[in-house]
């Protein structure tokens, strides 16, 4: 962008904290004190969302006015004097952050966020121990909604501070939280109060992400799968996604950004997991089936004129993004792929190949995943993800979950050696790894199919299809014509191939109205629930913000460039697996084992 | 997914139309119908307007006289702020809670009158005072009460 | 009791003049600066309660770029011990609408709404009937503003300007961080003017007086009358339209009991002036500003419960977003019941009294702010009877 003296600014001058700092016009006070390394403290403030200035506690003292702004809400103007510290600044914050924790079941110790709560920080800070005002809670009839496998909502932990509601409408266009009732039965609410399974929840857990406090937390599997670990009898196995490895060390105290495959697999060998293996693995087969797929229906619907086909077609990775389109888009089911997710098609092969070639029976393995992402529990528990016979994966591990386990287990993570998944379904290619940023598993399609296609690689240097590589907040829309194609393939010649990416459920909506209203004419959808795709997954290390999610998003790329294999199709074990198991892509077992079908929710 | 739609909600939302500006006078105008908003109206004045049906709700909760649960054919609101408190606002809902046999927040069984306490309904000077759906009665005595009240039991 | 009695005024009740909206036909003939210049010199201040320069409301508004423009008349008349809106919709209508349109023209706005509060609906009929008159009588003089009405449906916090901008775009009536203000960013994130109902009928009255003939009455720092509502202890309650700036003593003299220990001037949300200060307070922007609720309390009254009646208004209405109003509401009530249990002692008032600072510094809109007003008078003039 360029930046032309009409696009600049006014610059406003103001004093903060006696040093004076120019700002453009339209900054916050907040804004303007961060620049000057000023630590204003927030609550209700998230750099993903509006500003809704409710918690105040990030008030401050301006000269010549009466009241306290609060920083995060007032914009800056010429000659302000601002003091975040002042005496009549810290009083007001210290009654605030009291009154916050009046209303709130303040059992720390038994709370999962213990030791990583927002409002628990400020309280240590402000040093609240004296508890200056009455204990509300038993005044409250606060309810725990407990009923759902992803997501736990727990009311007495909330500080009303809208940040999930926020997330919720904002990100997510879902709402499926909002705000109920006022003054003081004010609450964050369900439609009716209803548990969030019985409503258009997503479980994408974006708002366990944002939330300050244990509001709103992932249920958790850790002790059921220590057990497991720990059972003799059982084999288990654990998958790990391709997110996962580059955000993995903020949760045990490293920076963002770093890839942490090697060290990830260690721990989890050193954790006991019997087999520590790729979800990788089952994104390029995904690739294989998926890729297939398209052009099956491409065949059907250029070649053999088939009305019925239903095209554009949408990816099935983002398990938020199903419940998305069964409740919001049910017309449009028949365009998803038919794929599992690379979870599920794990899940689904451990029960049954994994075990044929490691002699093992099915029912003593127990399969394990660590996910980037709630939706992925919600998933793992669904009806149609039994086909192995058992249910195919049997606990879901968050990002953080994982953390928690490594630092229970005492491992010191950064000091860990690199090792090596284990084989079989342990070897992945760049293109899976990938998978892990909103627009991979377009560009992972891509490098396949145009090869299938045309029998020649991809011409983008370095194989980085950049034009589809989705962007943070925006619906990224490309075409790729197809030319010189094989002869099997010469239905596709001249065409151009449309794709959309989208990421975060908000941008998922528009493409989906695009599509329902006539407006867009895409052959390929990708879609992601959350914000960058799943490196920004509701599963992810808490905090969360685009700088964080911009240094995961470098990361991913980093280690698809680090592959030696950056292509699906070239997987050694996938070759394996078509040779030894399933035959070929979309052949009968693939059917019965890697494709299954969504039925329609209600949206209201 | 086909539900049955009703038909005033259809009808509410052809006359304001469907942006969310509507939706205030939409939902005072199953008030008027029915006086309160089931939750399946919610959830079509939701679809009709392209909101999730927890939005509508917490619009709906926001507001004392959007009652979400339902309410007798007579909603009696007795006036409990402060200058109806001193003039007699307890003997006043004490009259109307021995008549009708319930107590404040609830509905007479046969559905006709529930009873509720509400904030200042502006008659201050003329305290204690009530609002029987949208008709305001001050000056109240028990005796008036009895006698408006027998009125209505027999509509 | 007093030799003289307080000067009645009926500028805002007195009647209409002969002819169907006259002074709107009039007023509009006149240039947009005429007008304004008028409305300046006459110093009027919004009659709700905060007391802005309409004036100057006005002008900004006008000045704000924008094609689509608003103007609303605050009918959410909530306040405790206020009703004086519901009188002057019923009596005089024609002045209020006349106001809204004169606004119209000045600033450009294409429509204008009443923002009626739930309570009010049964004015509805014969307010419609009154706007229907007004709208064909706009029509005919080819002022293209209509005005509708939007009704509320009891939550007090409406009244605040951008809760109603919110409630009318069907949210919750939550308000919104200021600024922007409604003179650039109002209903609809339009510029807006929003005044009270009496705050419209004083520009009619403004615009067929003249500035000069206005300023006659009231004091310097405020202009014209005000219409009253007074309730409580008082043996003729009712509406009267005063002088602004009068004494409370003399006020007192005439519409108290003989009895009275207190005045809560302003409602719920005003001050409570103690006997001894009556004196030395003048009611108007000057002293104690109000939106024209006076309530009086004679000795028998116990200000607790006077301020514990406050108190459950302030929990069940505040919209509860801001933590200082939400929470702070709730622990000022416990606490004033806790002191008067002996659970805690009376030393826990200052810490309320404190706590009530705070709000007051930072809640995010007038209510939350002004809680303190009434918890401070009443607990400092009246602390015994919060204790004993």
């Amino acid at each position: 962008m360029k930046n032309t003296n009409k696009d600049m600014k006014k610059q406003i001058n103001l004093t903060i904290d006696g040093i004076e700092v120019g700002v453009d016009e339209g900054t916050t006070i907040l804004e303007a004190a961060r620049k000057l390394n000023i630590h204003i403290p927030t609550l209700c403030y998230h750099e993903d969302l509006c500003v809704a200035g409710n918690c105040r506690v990030c008030v401050v003292e301006q000269e010549k006015v009466k009241s306290l702004p609060a920083a995060c809400a007032m914009p800056v103007s010429e000659g302000m004097v601002i003091h975040t510290n002042s005496m009549k600044v810290r009083l007001a914050r210290k009654h605030i952050v009291e009154l916050l924790l009046s209303e709130h079941h303040a059992d720390c110790t038994k709370c999962y966020k213990n030791g990583i709560c927002e409002l628990q920080g400020l309280a240590s800070q402000m040093l609240t121990g004296d508890h200056l005002f009455l204990d509300l809670v038993p005044d409250h009839k606060y309810t725990i909604d407990m009923f759902n496998t992803a997501i736990i909502k727990d009311d007495s932990r909330c500080i009303r501070c809208q940040r999930c509601v926020r997330t919720c409408e904002e990100l997510q266009a879902v709402s499926a939280l909002g705000v109920a009732y006022r003054g003081n039965h004010m609450k964050i609410s369900t439609f009716f109060e209803h548990p969030l399974f019985e409503v258009v929840c997503t479980n994408c857990g974006q708002c366990v992400n944002r939330c300050p406090t244990g509001a709103l937390i992932e249920r958790n599997y850790i002790d059921q799968v220590w057990d497991a670990i720990y059972d003799t009898n059982k084999h288990v196995v654990v998958q790990t996604a391709p997110a996962v490895r580059i955000a993995l060390g903020e949760a045990l105290g490293m920076p963002p950004g770093k890839i942490v495959t090697g060290r990830m697999v260690a721990a989890l060998k050193r954790l006991g997991f019997d087999s520590v293996l790729d979800t990788d693995f089952t994104a390029d087969l995904t690739i294989i089936e998926e890729g297939n797929e398209l052009l099956s229906r491409l065949k059907k619907a250029l070649l053999d004129k088939d009305p019925k086909v239903s095209l554009p077609m949408a990816t099935s990775c983002s398990p938020g993004w199903i419940k998305f389109i069964e409740h919001t888009f049910p017309e449009f089911l028949g365009n998803l792929s038919t794929c599992k997710s690379p979870q599920q098609m794990f899940g689904a092969l451990v029960k049954t190949y994994y075990c044929q070639k490691r002699k093992l029976d099915a029912k003593n393995v127990v399969s394990v995943s660590i996910m980037p992402c709630t939706a992925k529990k919600f998933e793992a528990n669904r009806p149609e993800m039994r086909s192995s016979g058992y249910k195919d994966v049997d606990y879901v591990l968050t990002t953080r979950e994982l953390g928690i386990m490594i630092k229970q287990a005492g491992l010191d993570f950064e000091s860990l050696p690199e090792e090596h998944f284990d084989s079989i379904m342990g070897a992945s290619t760049g293109a899976a790894v990938i998978f892990g940023t909103t627009g991979g598993v377009m560009e992972a399609a891509i490098r396949t199919v145009y090869e299938v296609v045309t029998g020649r690689e991809i011409p983008f240097e370095g194989l980085n299809i950049t034009p589809v590589r989705g962007t943070e907040g925006e619906v990224r829309e490309a075409s790729l014509k197809l030319e010189k194609v094989k002869p099997e393939w010469s239905f596709l010649e001249g065409v151009e191939l449309k794709c959309v990416v989208a990421n975060g459920l908000a941008h998922a909506k528009k493409v989906m109205q695009d599509v329902k209203d006539g407006k867009a004419n895409y052959h390929f959808i990708e879609i992601m629930a959350c914000p960058g795709g799943c490196l920004g997954g509701g599963g992810q290390p808490i905090p969360t913000n685009k700088d964080i999610r911009t240094k995961r998003k470098q990361a991913i790329y980093e280690e698809d460039m680090g592959m030696s294999i950056r292509k699906s199709h070239e997987n050694p074990e996938v070759q394996l697996i078509y040779k030894e198991f399933l035959g070929q892509p979309l052949g009968h077992k693939s059917h019965e084992l890697l494709h299954t079908h969504y039925t329609p929710r209600k949206r209201y | 997914m086909a539900t049955n739609k009703n038909s005033y909600i259809t009808e509410l939302v052809e006359h304001y139309g469907r942006s969310r500006t509507s939706l205030m006078p939409i939902l005072q105008g199953v008030i008027e119908k029915n006086n309160f908003i089931s939750d399946h109206d919610m959830t079509d004045i939701a679809r009709e307007l392209d909101l999730s049906a927890a939005q509508v709700y917490g619009t709906a909760t926001f507001y004392s006289f959007l009652d979400t649960e339902p309410r007798g054919e007579y909603i009696i609101r007795v006036c409990k702020t402060i200058t109806c408190d001193m003039h007699g606002k307890r003997q006043i809902i004490q009259t109307i809670e021995d008549m009708l046999k319930i107590k404040a927040g609830e509905t007479t069984p046969n559905k006709k009158f529930t009873l509720l306490e509400t904030n200042c309904l502006g008659w201050c000077h003329e305290g204690p005072a009530m609002l029987i759906n949208e008709k305001p009665f001050s000056g109240l005595t028990p005796e008036k009460v009895h006698d408006i009240l027998s009125e209505y039991m027999h509509k | 009791m007093s030799e003289t009695k307080l000067k009645r005024v009926d500028l805002i009740f007195g009647e209409y003049s002969n002819v169907k909206y006259k002074v709107l036909t009039d007023t509009i003939k006149r240039s947009n600066d005429e007008i304004l210049d008028d409305l300046l010199e006459s110093g009027l201040r919004g009659r709700g309660g905060a007391g802005f320069p309409t004036a100057m409301k006005w002008r900004l508004t006008s000045q704000s770029p924008s094609a689509e423009k608003y103007v609303i008349c605050n009918a959410d008349e909530g306040e405790p011990g206020t009703f004086k809106d519901r009188e002057i919709l019923t009596r005089v209508p024609r002045k209020v609408l006349s106001g809204m349109a004169i606004c119209g023209k000045v600033i450009g706005a294409q429509r204008g709404y009443i923002y009626l509060r739930g309570e009010y609906k049964f004015l509805l009929p014969d307010l419609m009937k009154e706007i229907e008159t007004y709208n064909e009588h706009a029509k005919s003089i080819g002022l293209d503003f209509p005005i509708e009405v939007r009704l509320g449906s009891g939550a007090y916090i409406c009244g605040e300007e951008s809760a109603l901008f919110e409630s009318m775009e069907g949210n919750r009536g939550e308000p919104r961080n200021k600024p922007p203000y409604p003179t650039t960013s109002g209903y609809m994130g339009k510029p807006t003017v929003i005044n009270n109902v009496e705050t419209f009928v004083n520009v009619m009255m403004i615009m067929r007086l003249g500035p000069v003939q206005f300023k006659l009455l009231g004091t310097t720092d405020s202009r014209g009358s005000k219409v009253f509502s007074v309730s409580g202890d008082t043996p003729i309650p009712g509406i009267y339209e005063l002088e602004l700036g009068m004494p409370l003593d003399r006020f007192v003299d005439e519409f108290g009991d003989g009895d009275t220990k207190a005045v809560q001037v302003g409602g719920a949300s005003g001050f409570c002036v103690p006997r001894k200060k009556f004196k030395d307070t003048v009611i108007g922007f000057e002293g104690v500003p109000t939106g024209g609720s006076m309530m009086l309390f004679n000795s028998s009254r116990s200000m607790y419960n006077v301020l514990h009646n406050y108190l459950e208004f302030f929990e069940e209405e505040s919209c509860g977003q801001c933590t200082p109003c939400r929470v702070g509401c709730q622990q000022l009530r416990k606490g004033i019941e806790a002191v008067k249990k002996g659970d805690k002692k009376s030393l826990y008032l200052d810490q309320l009294l404190k706590l009530s600072e705070s709000m007051k510094l930072t809640a995010k809109c007038g209510l939350g702010q002004s809680v303190a007003n009434s918890f401070s008078s009443i607990v400092y003039n009246f602390k015994e009877e919060m204790i004993y």
